[in-house]
């Protein structure tokens, strides 16, 4: 998959295991159970198949002809992750560490969760495999994705916001670690992306890898060649290292990750970990990467329109492949987002979701520099109707705000308290 | 100023004289650094013989509430690495005890393994404590603190099966800091059997002094480690305590822990 150091858990100097000795007994659980699992075909199989009856999968490639035409460059394929079930590509990693749970044992699973979607993701699972659920959600994200986490509760987990640190992302991986060391016993931590310690990077990245080998045989009978460049948004990097597993080995085929640029890079007000020169290597969260942090080692406060790449570390599979230069990375602002989500909706009838918005910022870019015979291929790595609240919010939409002040009103009139729980 | 005494023979000099040794634990800066010396002046009055000064740190991931809130204000209040090393060369140079850092490896990392063991053997400091450092990561620091003659502190816990214990015991010096239960910091332990029959794997798979921590709190606690283990760690309860009665009652809290001397 990718080039690892004699050392297990290490992509050049990136990666690791920093974890607390009361852990390391089941993360010794974990690796074996991991280790079975690769190298038992029966399970990929059953996996696939799931995918297969529960979620969609293969999901299709879409061929963006509106958009090709609009650019007069590259044909602009999208593979279309939005369209698993739960409406993003978090579902394959936690049906794959569900599967992976059934074989160890656990019965519970707890998760952090950002925007909500893996949160939303693993409470499906759970609900699916019989486990119980627990969610740990910064403060300021479950007021900001109350729908996601409506449906959390609805699918029967608890939602734990959390109230320390910035109350975001970070500060909601802390707290399912701290709650990961007191029940290790009978509970997994189903981390949402290709961070953390060894070996959830390389485990969650095979899990993604369904992706890229989709797009990779789609796109071949498609055109019968491979693309030039293939673009995904990078927050943690697992649905980018899941389409680019695909074509890791393919030297001909330009790998681009687009990270939050936020307000802008020169304002210190981003996420852009690799694109930027703001971050620095360090050790958190259990293993080493780029973080956005002070000269310290605190970790500083990011900024993106999109909260699920409003994260301070990023994959140390990435940081490996941006410092080999494998992986070229850049930014799109929150404004840039917008225009390029609303471009799309426009012209293809699709709703990528903000996250995944970044990387067609940067795919429409370089676009027209493509000659017409060459095909590029974005990842939807999620759809944005869902997050209506968000995405209504990001285009300050006024007939939206009227709506909810008086859906507001209604419920104020009704004087009763409806089932709050 | 550097130690002449490593952290084991501070320990077993001291252990002399008394059958069960405390170490205390603050948060630097927290809750402000004039606060701190006056917590720590008197805890070396109540005879606490070794302290952790624990620097802040932004993702305290085995910390409990209470120190997770105590690393935060301190770092809201501005607190810096340098301010923290400073404080604790301050402590070393005025107080005849062993002390010790505590915090997460990204400090260390970001400051230089070198350098950071460096300055704390200039400082007069005796060991450290990085929980989320296992041995397999360590090669580096190991070399930086035991080139040094500072102790590199680890960790036992009742997940720690016996064939990991003695690999944690060859890298190990000065005490091994052996964690009472699962959870993080701050929560209850039960002082029974279960604990008993652990702490009887850790004295037999090290000859370090061993020192107990988590939930540690009160004189019957204390009394129950004696002959048991060398060190009885209080952490979370004085960091509670002061934030209840103020730092008037740490002297005598402490002073109560144990028979006087």
């Amino acid at each position: 998959m990718t080039e690892t150091n004699a050392k297990a858990g290490y992509f050049g100097e990136f990666g690791g295991s920093f974890i607390p000795e009361i852990l390391a007994a089941t993360f010794a659980e974990l690796l074996a159970a991991y280790g079975d699992a690769r190298s038992d075909p029966a399970f990929w199989e059953e996996y696939k198949r799931l995918m297969s009856t529960y979620s969609g999968r293969p999901t299709p490639l879409t061929y963006a002809e509106n958009l090709t035409q609009h650019f007069g460059g590259a044909q602009i394929y999208i593979k279309r992750e939005d369209l698993n079930h739960t409406g993003a590509h978090k579902a394959n990693n936690v049906i794959g560490q569900g599967l992976l749970m059934k074989r160890m044992g656990k019965t519970r699973v707890i998760a952090e969760t950002g925007a909500g979607q893996h949160g939303v993701a693993t409470a499906t699972m759970a609900a699916k495999f019989g486990f119980d659920c627990t969610i740990y959600m910064g403060e300021v994200d479950v007021r900001r994705q109350r729908p996601n986490v409506f449906w959390m509760e609805r699918l029967g987990a608890t939602v734990v916001p959390v109230t320390d640190g910035t109350r975001t992302l970070k500060d909601a991986i802390n707290e399912a670690f701290r709650d990961w060391v007191t029940n290790m016993d009978d509970t997994h931590y189903a981390l949402g992306t290709a961070c953390g310690p060894h070996p959830f990077p390389e485990m969650v990245t095979w899990f993604q890898s369904l992706i890229g080998e989709e797009a990779r045989a789609q796109i071949l009978k498609e055109r019968g060649t491979l693309p030039s460049a293939v673009y995904a948004c990078v927050g943690g990097g697992s649905n980018a290292l899941g389409i680019f597993s695909g074509f890791l080995d393919d030297a001909d085929v330009k790998l681009v990750g687009v990270e939050a640029g936020g307000h802008g890079l020169s304002t210190g007000r981003h996420a852009a970990r690799l694109a930027s020169d703001d971050a620095t290597i360090g050790v958190a969260q259990g293993y080493k990467t780029f973080f956005l942090q002070d000269g310290d080692g605190q970790m500083r406060e990011t900024h993106s329109v999109a909260a699920g790449l409003d994260y301070v570390g990023v994959s140390p599979i990435l940081s490996n492949l941006s410092e080999n230069g494998r992986v070229r990375f850049e930014a799109a602002s929150d404004t840039e987002v917008i225009d390029a989500l609303s471009l799309t909706i426009k012209k293809e009838g699709l709703i990528p979701a903000l996250e995944s918005s970044h990387g067609f910022v940067q795919a429409f870019k370089d676009a027209p520099n493509f000659s017409k015979d060459e095909a590029i291929l974005i990842n939807q790595s999620g759809r944005g109707d869902k997050d209506i609240f968000t995405v209504a919010d990001a285009f300050d939409d006024p007939k939206w705000r009227q709506f909810i002040q008086e859906k507001a009103a209604e419920y104020a009139a009704r004087g009763d308290n409806p089932d709050v729980d | 100023m550097s130690t002449s005494m490593t952290l084991e023979d501070s320990i077993r000099a001291k252990k002399q004289d008394r059958d069960i040794l405390l170490m205390t634990h603050i948060v630097l800066g927290h809750p402000s650094f004039e606060e701190g010396m006056r917590i720590v002046e008197a805890m070396v009055d109540a005879g606490v013989e070794v302290m952790e000064l624990q620097i802040p740190f932004s993702e305290p991931t085995a910390d409990g509430p209470v120190i997770l809130r105590a690393n935060q204000q301190s770092l809201e209040n501005g607190a810096t690495v340098e301010r923290c090393l400073q404080f604790a060369e301050e402590c070393a140079r005025r107080f005849d005890i062993s002390f010790l850092l505590m915090t997460y490896y990204n400090i260390l990392f970001k400051y230089g393994l070198e350098a950071f063991a460096q300055r704390m053997a200039d400082a007069g400091l005796y060991g450290a404590i990085v929980p989320d450092l296992p041995p397999e990561e360590a090669g580096e620091y190991l070399e930086a603190m035991q080139s040094r003659n500072l102790a590199p502190i680890f960790i036992y816990t009742p997940t720690t099966d016996d064939t990991r214990m003695q690999l944690i015991a060859d890298v190990a010096e000065g005490l091994v800091y052996c964690v009472a239960r699962r959870g993080v910091t701050g929560s209850d332990t039960h002082f029974d059997e279960e604990l008993d029959l652990y702490l009887a794997r850790c004295r037999a798979a090290t000859d370090l002094p061993l020192a107990l921590g988590f939930g540690v709190k009160d004189r019957a606690d204390v009394d129950h480690l004696v002959g048991r283990v060398d060190l009885a760690v209080i952490g979370t309860q004085t960091i509670r305590l002061i934030e209840e009665s103020g730092i008037e009652a740490v002297k005598p809290f402490i002073e109560g822990l144990r028979d006087p001397s």
